[in-house]
């Protein structure tokens, strides 16, 4: 038997991560081991090279990169850990694929506590597991205490699309209907209720959460489904806008079929911020010919991430590519892509 | 959301909608200004023109904070944290707000200044008391409504002793520049522009009360209506304002009584007393010098004045050639008329201020977009024509 090759083991209570964790060196096989392996241990990550090899199968694969670099890095409904899987899980599901693998890439600020790293592992570890994708490569660097923001982590993710299936952002057509998987903003309203300067009480969590369980049971129903995408930064005005310019059409919206949270609507309020803009990270814009609606409607209703799905508006003929919203109050206005920042609102 | 969502209920909000159908008289229009940005903010995020009659237009007006803040102060602002080593902090819109040469807060920050966002005057303590070898600079701006809390905190500074605090106030009062718009020319002679009646503003008058503007509805004969800012407190105050010209009254009449009292907030008044008095004169952004519409910091508390402690200068700086931010505050042009709007400047890249705040008129055209509506010729469908713009 091969000698233990770490006498002593990190100190994953009180210890700091160092620049000799990033060095190639035997600290960093050691951080590895103890807190990667560990966690994400599969049998194509425990081959231990610097490349996970794997079969493939026939037909078309989909591939997606994400960068989180989220601050707080622990919020409440998740943390950068859970988010990176869930991004990228995400990004990789909107084309109706499988996803399957994920690499993880750390850049890790020197001085940044072993304990929080291990913490955020393990939630990325608990995420893949829940998601049914294995991480099976990965990569470790180490910055100097100033030069980095805790932890930044990259995920890559690669997918099969099934057979028949061919989502794209530039499939919406005339009369096509729209819907979204649950309530708008939560996501955003969560990081900025726990964000320095900002602190306000509430109640509401990030709906951080993979999605590829529910567009898998989407996809088997209706196999014609026209668009896929999760309104992330920007929110679901922000996504509609790139859908209706990148299909060519125009969309109409209906204020009061857009569920919000009525926290959010309160956070929102008393920020001058607008829930059409605020980012969502477990939530789905799905766009599909109008037969099709309803029974999309009731597969998200009965799944645990859409539970408040709605059907929200409707695609149209327009070649100016508007987005536009009948208000709860009876106008009408357009909907624009998300300037700048959302910035509160001073008088 | 309790006690916000009755004020936008879209159903009293078209029985509104037809009173005021039925009280306006055809033959004539109405030129209702609404003083504040965030009355525009309302009529453009609630789509209330839709709701109004042909013949009942809104003029925007001037009070968006950071629109009318001339761009000689700005410069300033960006002159203290960079040649003072100084944190500079202040409210998140003034950040994109176009300074000479390009510059803006946001720009100056990427370039290494120390400017921060606060959310309060009390943010902007906290960080004088956490870095007490900085000098924090506070950049104060707006109406009577932020005037109350700068006070508070350069009263607590006082008290704490904090050496290294100090406020850069522009501070701008809403009376003075209603009665500089009823005074200039354009209205008076020119007719240029014509208001028949004012949305008075809803948080400053929780400040100063309704008292205040009956002094001009007297002298320029306009009738005011102090008027909330959720959209069915605006549709009700047209209706207020329209009876009232109907009926050849020039009153100050209070819509927004929830909040509103006519000797408004006493306690809020009495801080400000103490602590500021009156600029002489002051420029504002389009409307030039307007006489006594600005505070100042007193004496009593000038160690705490950023513009006493840093000598800070006068700056005469100009406007971005063809930019029409300044007749746009007046009321005299709209967005529309101006060459740069949606073309060089847009929200992303703001050449006035105007686009800047999602109070200011241009910003509020461009976001919700209603000048870009089409024609019947582009063949688009179940989309409403704007009716005031081609």
């Amino acid at each position: 038997m091969v000698a233990k090759r770490f006498p002593m083991k990190l100190d994953l209570k009180k210890g700091k991560v160092e620049m000799v964790h990033g060095s190639g060196g035997r600290a960093m096989a050691q951080l590895i081991e103890e807190i990667f392996v560990k966690h994400f241990s599969n049998e194509l990550l425990d081959q231990g090279n610097d490349q996970a090899l794997f079969k493939v199968t026939a037909g078309r694969m989909v591939m997606s990169c994400d960068g989180h670099v989220i601050s707080p890095l622990f919020f409440p409904g998740g943390d950068i850990g859970s988010l990176s899987v869930h991004g990228t899980v995400n990004d990789v599901a909107m084309s109706g694929a499988k996803p399957l693998y994920l690499s993880a890439g750390f850049i890790i600020e020197e001085g940044y506590p072993l304990a929080d790293l291990n913490r955020i592992v393990e939630s990325m570890a608990v995420a893949a597991k829940k998601a049914g994708v294995m991480v099976v490569t990965g990569d470790t660097k180490v910055v100097e205490r100033g030069k980095g923001d805790g932890v930044f982590i990259t995920t890559t993710g690669v997918g099969v699309v099934p057979e028949g299936v061919f989502i794209s952002g530039d499939k919406a057509q005339d009369g096509d209907a729209i819907l979204v998987s649950g309530t708008m903003g939560d996501h955003g309203v969560a990081i900025m209720s726990s964000r320095e300067g900002l602190e306000f009480e509430t109640e509401i969590l990030s709906d951080s959460a993979a999605l590829n369980g529910l567009i898998t049971q989407m996809v088997e129903a209706v196999p014609d489904i026209h668009c896929l995408r999760d309104p992330t930064r920007g929110g679901l005005a922000t996504t509609l806008n790139e859908i209706a310019q990148q299909s060519g059409v125009g969309i109409q919206l209906i204020e009061d079929d857009v569920p919000v949270h009525e926290d959010v609507k309160a956070a929102c309020e008393l920020l001058g911020l607008d829930p059409m803009y605020v980012a969502n990270e477990g939530k789905l814009i799905c766009i599909c010919a109008p037969q099709h609606a309803e029974t999309l409607l009731n597969i998200m209703k009965s799944h645990a991430y859409g539970k408040n799905a709605a059907i929200v508006g409707k695609v149209v003929e327009d070649e100016h590519g508007f987005v536009q919203m009948e208000t709860t109050f009876g106008g009408s206005r357009i909907v624009d892509w998300l300037a700048g920042e959302q910035l509160p609102r001073i008088c | 959301m309790k006690y916000i969502d009755e004020f936008r209920d879209g159903k009293l909000a078209r029985k509104l909608s037809k009173a005021i159908a039925q009280e306006v008289d055809k033959g004539r229009t109405y030129n209702l200004m609404e003083f504040c940005g965030g009355h525009t903010h309302a009529i453009f995020r609630y789509g209330i023109q839709d709701l109004m009659p042909d013949n009942v237009k809104f003029v925007h007006g001037p009070g968006c904070p950071v629109c009318v803040l001339p761009i000689g102060r700005i410069d300033n602002a960006i002159a203290l944290v960079e040649e003072n080593d100084a944190i500079l902090c202040t409210y998140g819109d003034m950040m994109r707000v176009p300074a000479s040469g390009r510059k803006s807060l946001l720009k100056a920050k990427a370039a290494g200044a120390d400017v921060r966002m606060v959310y309060s005057t009390q943010d902007a303590l906290k960080l004088a008391r956490e870095f007490p070898d900085k000098e924090v600079i506070f950049f104060a701006i707006g109406f009577e409504t932020t005037t109350p809390p700068t006070a508070v905190a350069i009263k607590q500074a006082k008290v704490e002793g904090l050496k290294n605090f100090t406020v850069f106030c522009n501070h701008v009062l809403t009376p003075a520049a209603i009665q500089h718009i009823l005074q200039s020319p354009e209205v008076r002679e020119m007719g240029a522009v014509s208001i028949d009646g004012f949305f008075g503003p809803s948080h400053v008058s929780s400040v100063i009360g309704t008292e205040p503007y009956e002094f001009f509805t007297e002298e320029f004969q306009r009738p005011v209506v102090i008027a909330g800012f959720e959209p069915l407190d605006v549709m009700q105050s047209a209706l207020m304002l329209i009876r009232q010209l109907n009926e050849g009254r020039s009153e100050v009449e209070n819509e927004y009584t929830r909040v509103v009292t006519r000797e408004g907030n006493l306690k809020a008044q009495a801080l400000v007393a103490e602590v500021f008095e009156l600029r002489r004169e002051f420029e504002w952004r389009g409307l030039g010098m307007v006489p006594y519409s600005a505070l100042s910091i007193k004496e009593e508390f000038a160690e705490f004045d950023a513009e006493v402690r840093f000598s800070v200068p006068k700056i005469v700086a100009y406007d971005v050639k063809g930019c029409e931010c300044p007749s746009i505050l007046r009321g005299v042009k709209k967005p529309t008329d101006c060459k740069l709007f949606g073309t060089i400047c847009t929200p992303e890249n703001p050449m006035g201020s105007c686009m800047v705040s999602s109070e200011g008129a241009c910003a509020a055209y461009w976001s919700y977009g209603r000048f870009r509506q089409p024609d019947a010729k582009s063949g688009a469908k179940v989309i409403k024509i704007e009716k005031e713009a081609a």
